[in-house]
């Protein structure tokens, strides 16, 4: 055993193939705040360079204009359309709103937070964030 | 020849030893010798109603008596015999081979619970956790003393909680959640499911107290409502709910 606690780590948190799309949405919604967040810094960053004036400025420009920027433009569009509609869909859930009522349970326990709700919440966030990256790509290759 | 042959063979097709065979792979690991766990194979007859406890007590009767196994009812009640069964936390008393559909059934220790050997694992931290959301009615008058002698609910005010009051304190759902695979002081999705069971409770006047024990940095926060506590949950507790619920109350969703 890798550790006395017997923790399944974070190869076991990521996993999402044994618990439903809620588990694949906890994760993504995970891994998109942080790619935001290192989005965020590189754009602080790019944007700085305004500061080294016009020709500074137009250098950084002309390295956003290549092919792998844009594919990593497509992915931060998808990351930032998942994180907010997810991100709202999690902070109502997490108000305690649209998680179902209690009530006594019957077999086989369908549980009631695990909702169709919920569920369209995901799918439209991954849905929406597909239709943003496509129409993204749309701008930025079809000049 | 062909004759004993053939009689053999229509005595393996009645109805009585028509039984199948499966694969048990069952985890073997004893923290006090071993570096690492390995795990042990058996074949082991089953029927259509055969649970994977059952299994597993077949192995240790007929192969290897050694085998760690905890449980007691045998019934989905006690809550002792939670495992990994191909995978997911379930109960092995209340998981048919059957429902399996697999020839090859793996049985693990439940994850994020310390190994005490093989397929038993310490539950001291589970009912630490359990205690500490004070799992009991909190008020000044108590019902011996009271004139009433009980304290009437409505149908509708035992609804608000009698849900969560079906917990058999199995830990699936603490060996399940994402936070507990990498928080080892979280509280955890069955006591907090609890935390609610008690706040739900119109008997109780406990709420504040137990608001204040939860509001905490492992406390309910950790919570990132990834459901996985309520998808393995025996006994329809939806710890995933009450959590939700709980932090309505927190956020001023509810009062
Ligand atoms: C309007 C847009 C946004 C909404 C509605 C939103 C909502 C949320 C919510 C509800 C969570 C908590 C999820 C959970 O409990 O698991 C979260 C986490 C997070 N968000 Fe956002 N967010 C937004 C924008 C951003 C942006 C722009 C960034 C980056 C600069 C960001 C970075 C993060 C990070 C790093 C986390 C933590 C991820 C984790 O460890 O689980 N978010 N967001
Ligand atoms: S909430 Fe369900 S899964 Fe968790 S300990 Fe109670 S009965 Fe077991
Ligand atoms: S033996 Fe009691 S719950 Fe399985």
């Amino acid at each position: 055993m890798a550790n006395d606690e017997h923790r399944e780590g974070i190869k076991g948190m990521a996993n999402p193939g044994r618990y439903g799309i809620e588990r694949v949405a906890y994760w993504m919604m995970r891994l998109s705040g942080l790619g935001l967040l290192a989005y965020f810094i590189g754009h602080i960053y790019e944007t700085s360079n305004i500061l080294r004036g016009q020709v500074g400025w137009d250098e950084v420009l002309e390295l956003t204009q290549t092919t792998e920027a844009h594919i990593v433009l497509a992915i931060v569009i998808g990351m930032c359309v998942f994180h907010t509609v997810n991100g709202v869909r999690v902070m109502l859930g997490h108000g305690g709103i649209g998680v179902g009522k209690p009530a006594r349970p019957d077999y086989p326990y369908e549980p009631a937070s695990q909702n169709y709700r919920h569920k369209i919440g995901i799918y439209s966030a991954i849905l929406l964030s597909a239709i943003a990256m496509m129409y993204g790509m749309a701008v930025m290759f079809g000049e | 020849m062909a004759q004993v042959s053939s009689i053999a063979n229509e005595q393996t097709s009645t109805p009585l030893s028509s039984s199948t065979s499966i694969t048990l792979r069952i985890s073997r690991f004893n923290p006090e010798h071993d570096e690492s766990s390995g795990f042990m194979e058996f074949s082991v007859p089953v029927q259509k109603w055969t649970t994977v406890l059952e299994a597993i007590l077949e192995v240790k009767k007929h192969f290897d008596h050694s085998v760690a196994v905890r449980y007691s009812c045998r019934q989905a009640t006690c809550g002792s015999c939670g495992m990994i069964i191909n995978g997911k936390p379930r109960l092995a008393c209340f998981t048919k081979i059957s429902e399996l559909n697999s020839n090859v059934v793996t049985v693990e220790p439940m994850n994020n619970f310390p190994v005490i050997r093989d397929l038993a694992v310490k539950f001291e931290k589970l009912f630490d956790s359990h205690q500490k959301i004070k799992p009991f009615l909190i008020r000044d008058d108590t019902e011996l003393v009271s004139d009433e002698k009980e304290f009437l609910q409505s149908p509708e005010e035992v609804e608000q909680y009698i849900q969560f009051a079906n917990c058999i304190k199995c830990g699936l759902c603490n060996s399940a959640c994402p936070t507990m695979a990498t928080d080892s002081s979280f509280v955890g999705p069955q006591a907090l499911a609890q935390a609610y069971r008690y706040v739900a409770d119109t008997r109780d006047k406990g709420k504040d107290s137990r608001l204040k024990i939860i509001d905490d940095s492992h406390g309910i926060w950790r919570c990132h409502f990834a459901g996985s506590c309520s998808q393995v949950c025996p006994k329809g507790v939806d710890p995933a709910m009450g959590i939700q619920l709980l932090r309505g109350y927190l956020l001023g969703f509810r009062s």
